[in-house]
């Protein structure tokens, strides 16, 4: 009788174990040795039965033949394989947790100049969204507030942290723009064409003015830091030392811009500010402006949900849009569009494009290696290289098909716990009524 | 009579004879065009049809074995061989379908891709109107649908209406006029909805139930009992009517008035229409059970049913059917609570499930939305791809005609160049009837029918529907047009201003 109930005391407990083990479940972090897997390092080709070693938040090795020391916990990828985590260069992620609820919501504020918003700020690490999409291979996103004309300052993020600290890759990864609009809204809005072009000469001259006191701002007070000697200190204004990191061509301008019109105007700006390091995302006409794109060696962030933005554009237009893009010479990043509950579909996107004239490896590098390059963070990111931080995956297949299953996630060395809300409720209620024996 | 009633009477008098002057040429003319309208209302009637024969292709049929170097053949519209080099009539159109898969068309069981208006949110039930007066034939979108293989849709009613109104299946015969896209022998849908929706554009914006989900159950059952009662009243009144008429004998009975409403709710309790209920919570879910159970309502899909997986063995044992997203969540807090891998456990439970796309934007990739089921949960390929045929044909009401390659079924069908659940395959023929609607070798750039406004001046005004209406899913695109209705003048604007901002 003592045995039985010992024995069910030890049965419940394991039980207990196996239930928690989801939630409570740590990453492993130290010595990993990922052997016989594919290797798509994006940079330097693609090695079959290679192996990736990986010393806490590293990779210190990329090749076909190591000798792999005795402490390295091996993960045999045999018949797998091995990408660079993918990268959503234009999300919400953090920001917002369910988008009908305004309170959930951090990423606008008030208020149509806003430089000194930090995205980094209002992330939340313990965001449901998170985890749901990290398990897809997503190891990075680009978090971005939008608002007004100035919505504040992006966030490139690690998907694996407790603080926001831990998270950041870039504090401030670049500061974000909605371009003001120069074309009619819908088909509710009535206004003239006069009314439309004079309204966004009135935006533009608004978002000049400020450009330009930001710009004298930033002398002002470079003047002074070169010899404040016998000159009065100037007072400081948050919003313009925001601006200065901007103005002074560190952190590049994220502007959001969709229609043909509009970006030959955000071109026409962005041209006359040769200091600055312009990166457009929406682009969704950017077919129609790929050569002028090109030529002005902008980066954009395709995001498209994949509906024609004119009636009589051909279906295909906008799946083929990022290929366009790419094959007049613009460097193009692959973006859901989405926000931040699915995310973790990028890699279909991704897809998309390839099947759509962009090819599967120019589409990998969208993904990967080209949102690293355009918010230069590309000697840590991007690729699975020698010295590189361990960011990556294991995929039974390609990952850009959906009925692919993503098996490990690396994140910053950490081989991350596989779970999520998604497969919490999985394991919860697949077999409900199910008890243990 | 003075000079002006003089003047009248004369020009009337000259108006009186070419009046009948004109008469008698639209008498003649009326004649020959009722012979005009009746042979085209014939043609309405009866769809066009085709006779092809596609050629061995690989063939998923859905409901049998995967057949490789396989013909099918089509006469009339009909699926009439399938089979290894099939001996067709010389006169038939051929298809060369080597290298390629052939499936039945794609069934899209949640759509409001060309409804004109999506909701009549003015009562928390108006069954009595219905989608199939509500339909634009020259939509876009639905040539951009036929492209992602997709041959019928439910169109249905917005959620604003615990019960809403009926929907209208629809084939998607793009070029014909709305008769024309009507699916003939479909049964008749309606829409219901629990939750959110209408607690909020009823209780909390007009002051009446539902503003809870208790309110929701009581506005169902208040209105079943009153349809009950109404049949009874309105049938026992036309017999004793009808007895009355006959012998004159006694007093006339009391006329019990018609009620539209009221006559689609007993309708809906009797079985004769299908209900289609946008629903989110396993607790909502489980009371309509109830609801449907206490009435004898059998053969219902739950719509969206985002914790549908958390009662499926409820639903398994009630026959209940789920039309669901592959992956959609946390766009609102009673979807919060979500996981992609809902069509895998109701499947593995059982019921009956099929994956919608309730959006222009993914109605053109259902495919690659079945195929999520795979990585979320290892549904078989089989039963993925069943997942967007057989099993919304069979939530519709219509697998006995579609939904499937089988002979005697209709020839809606599509043709990938590679497994249509694969990313990098690209439907490149759709034929509905027989007749192909979509085939990408062909296709021009404009595919619009209505092509009023130029592409080359005012290209503003072009801007796709589809297009604006794209920018987040920040409530259901059954909401559709309620916002509108329900919003203060300063909401109105404010929204128009975020709208603004946010397409450009």
């Amino acid at each position: 009788m003592k045995k039985a109930i010992l024995l069910t005391f030890f049965m419940i407990c394991m039980g207990a174990q196996l239930l928690f083990a989801q939630i409570t479940e740590k990453p492993r972090f130290g010595k990993f040795a990922i052997t016989n897997g594919t290797i798509h390092t994006v940079t330097k080709g693609t090695i079959k039965g290679g192996i990736v070693l990986i010393e806490n938040h590293t990779i210190t090795f990329v090749g076909d033949n190591a000798k792999i020391p005795s402490d390295y916990e091996v993960i045999n990828a045999s018949g797998k394989h091995v990408y660079p985590g993918f990268f959503d260069a234009n999300t919400r992620l953090g920001l917002e947790e369910v988008s009908s609820v305004s309170l959930t919501q951090d990423y606008a504020e008030v208020g149509d100049f806003n430089p000194h918003m930090k995205a980094f700020t209002a992330v939340n690490p313990n965001s449901v969204s998170i985890p749901v999409t990290r398990v897809n291979g997503i190891t990075n996103v680009v978090s971005i507030p939008s608002s007004g004309v100035i919505a504040g300052k992006a966030v490139l993020l690690d998907l694996w942290g407790y603080t926001p600290d831990d998270m950041a890759v870039k504090e401030s990864a670049g500061l974000h723009i909605e371009w003001p609009n120069a074309m009619r809204g819908g088909s509710w809005d009535d206004r003239p064409d006069e009314e439309v072009q004079k309204e966004y000469e009135k935006d533009l001259k608004e978002l000049n003015d400020f450009w330009k006191q930001a710009e004298f701002y930033d002398e002002m007070m470079k003047q002074y830091e070169l010899d404040p000697e016998g000159r009065s200190q100037p007072d400081k204004n948050i919003k313009m030392e925001a601006m200065r990191e901007v103005v002074a061509g560190d952190v590049p301008v994220i502007i959001s811009v969709n229609r043909e019109k509009n970006i030959k105007n955000a071109l026409d700006w962005a041209n006359e500010k040769e200091d600055l390091n312009v990166i457009f995302a929406g682009v969704a006409e950017g077919w129609r402006m790929a050569d002028e794109l090109a030529e002005a060696e902008i980066p954009v962030i395709a995001s498209s949900l994949y509906t024609t933005t004119r009636d009589y554009d051909n279906y295909q237009r906008p799946y083929q849009n990022a290929g366009l893009m790419a094959e007049a010479g613009v460097k193009v990043m692959i973006s859901t569009g989405e926000g931040v509950e699915n995310v973790r579909n990028v890699g279909f996107h991704a897809g998309y494009a390839a099947t759509y004239g962009m090819g599967k490896e120019e589409a990998l590098k969208a993904v990967t290696i080209n949102p690293a390059e355009a918010f230069g963070v590309d000697d840590q990111l991007g690729s699975i290289e020698q010295g590189k931080k361990a960011n990556l995956f294991i995929s039974d297949g390609d990952p850009f098909e959906p009925t692919t299953h993503i098996e490990h996630v690396f994140i910053n060395g950490y081989k991350i716990p596989m779970t999520s809300r998604h497969d919490q409720l999985y394991e919860q209620f697949l077999n409900r009524d199910a008890v243990n024996r | 009579m003075n000079f002006k009633e003089n003047f009248l009477s004369e020009k009337m008098n000259r108006r009186k004879s070419n009046l009948w002057r004109t008469m008698k040429s639209v008498i003649g003319l009326f004649g020959l065009m009722m012979v005009f309208i009746s042979s085209q209302f014939d043609l309405a009637l009866a769809q066009e049809t085709g006779s092809v024969l596609i050629e061995n292709g690989t063939v998923l049929t859905i409901t049998g074995e995967n057949l490789e170097n396989t013909d099918v053949l089509v006469e009339n519209g009909i699926i009439t061989e399938i089979g290894e080099n099939i001996d067709a009539p010389q006169r038939i159109d051929r298809i060369d379908a080597t290298g390629k898969y052939v499936m039945p068309g794609i069934i899209d069981a949640h759509s409001h891709l060309n409804g004109v208006d999506i909701n009549e949110a003015t009562s928390p039930a108006t069954p009595q109107v219905t989608m199939k007066e509500s339909i634009d034939p020259n939509d876009v979108g639905i040539y951009a649908a036929l492209a992602g293989g997709v041959t019928s849709i439910n169109l249905m009613h917005g959620s604003a209406n615990v019960i809403g109104g009926r929907n209208a299946t629809l084939k998607l015969r793009y070029g014909q006029d709305q008769h024309g896209l009507i699916f003939e022998d479909a049964p008749q849908t309606v829409k219901f909805a629990l939750g959110e929706n209408p607690m909020r554009v009823h209780g909390e914006s007009s002051g009446i139930h539902p503003s809870t989900r208790m309110g929701v159950e009581m506005v169902i059952r208040e209105y079943f009992d009153a349809a009950i009662d109404y049949r009874r009243n309105r049938t026992e009144y036309l017999e004793a009517k009808e007895e009355y008429d006959h012998t004159g004998e006694g007093t006339p009975p009391i006329p019990v008035a018609k009620n539209l409403r009221l006559e689609v709710i007993a309708d809906i309790i009797e079985g004769n229409i299908l209900v289609h209920c946008h629903s989110y919570r396993a607790d909502e879910i489980l009371m309509l059970v109830q609801i449907f159970e206490d009435y004898g309502i059998e053969n219902y899909t739950f719509q969206h049913a985002n914790e549908a997986f958390k009662v499926a063995p409820e639903l398994a044992e009630h026959g209940a059917y789920a039309s669901v997203f592959s992956d959609w969540w946390a766009y609102k807090f009673e979807v919060y609570y979500s996981t992609a891998y809902n069509a895998s456990i109701l499947n593995e439970n059982g019921v009956v499930t099929s994956i919608n796309s309730d959006s222009n934007e993914l109605i053109r990739h259902l495919n690659h939305e079945a195929a999520k089921t795979i990585r979320y949960g290892n549904t078989t390929e089989s039963d993925a791809l069943k997942m967007i045929t057989i099993n919304p044909a069979i939530q519709l009401g219509i697998d006995e005609h579609v939904g499937s390659i089988e002979v005697g079924k209709h020839a809606d069908i599509s043709i990938w160049n590679g497994h249509p659940l694969s990313i990098y395959s690209v439907n490149e023929m759709t034929l509905i009837d027989g007749v192909v609607y979509f085939d990408r070798e062909n296709d021009a750039d404009d595919m619009r029918l209505d092509r009023a406004i130029s592409p080359t001046e005012n290209y503003e005004d072009t801007q796709s529907r589809a297009y604006q209406n794209s920018h987040g899913r920040e409530a259901d695109a059954c909401m559709q047009d309620v916002f509108m209705l329900f919003d203060s003048q300063e909401n109105r604007q404010s929204l128009h201003q975020e709208f603004h901002n946010q397409i450009k």
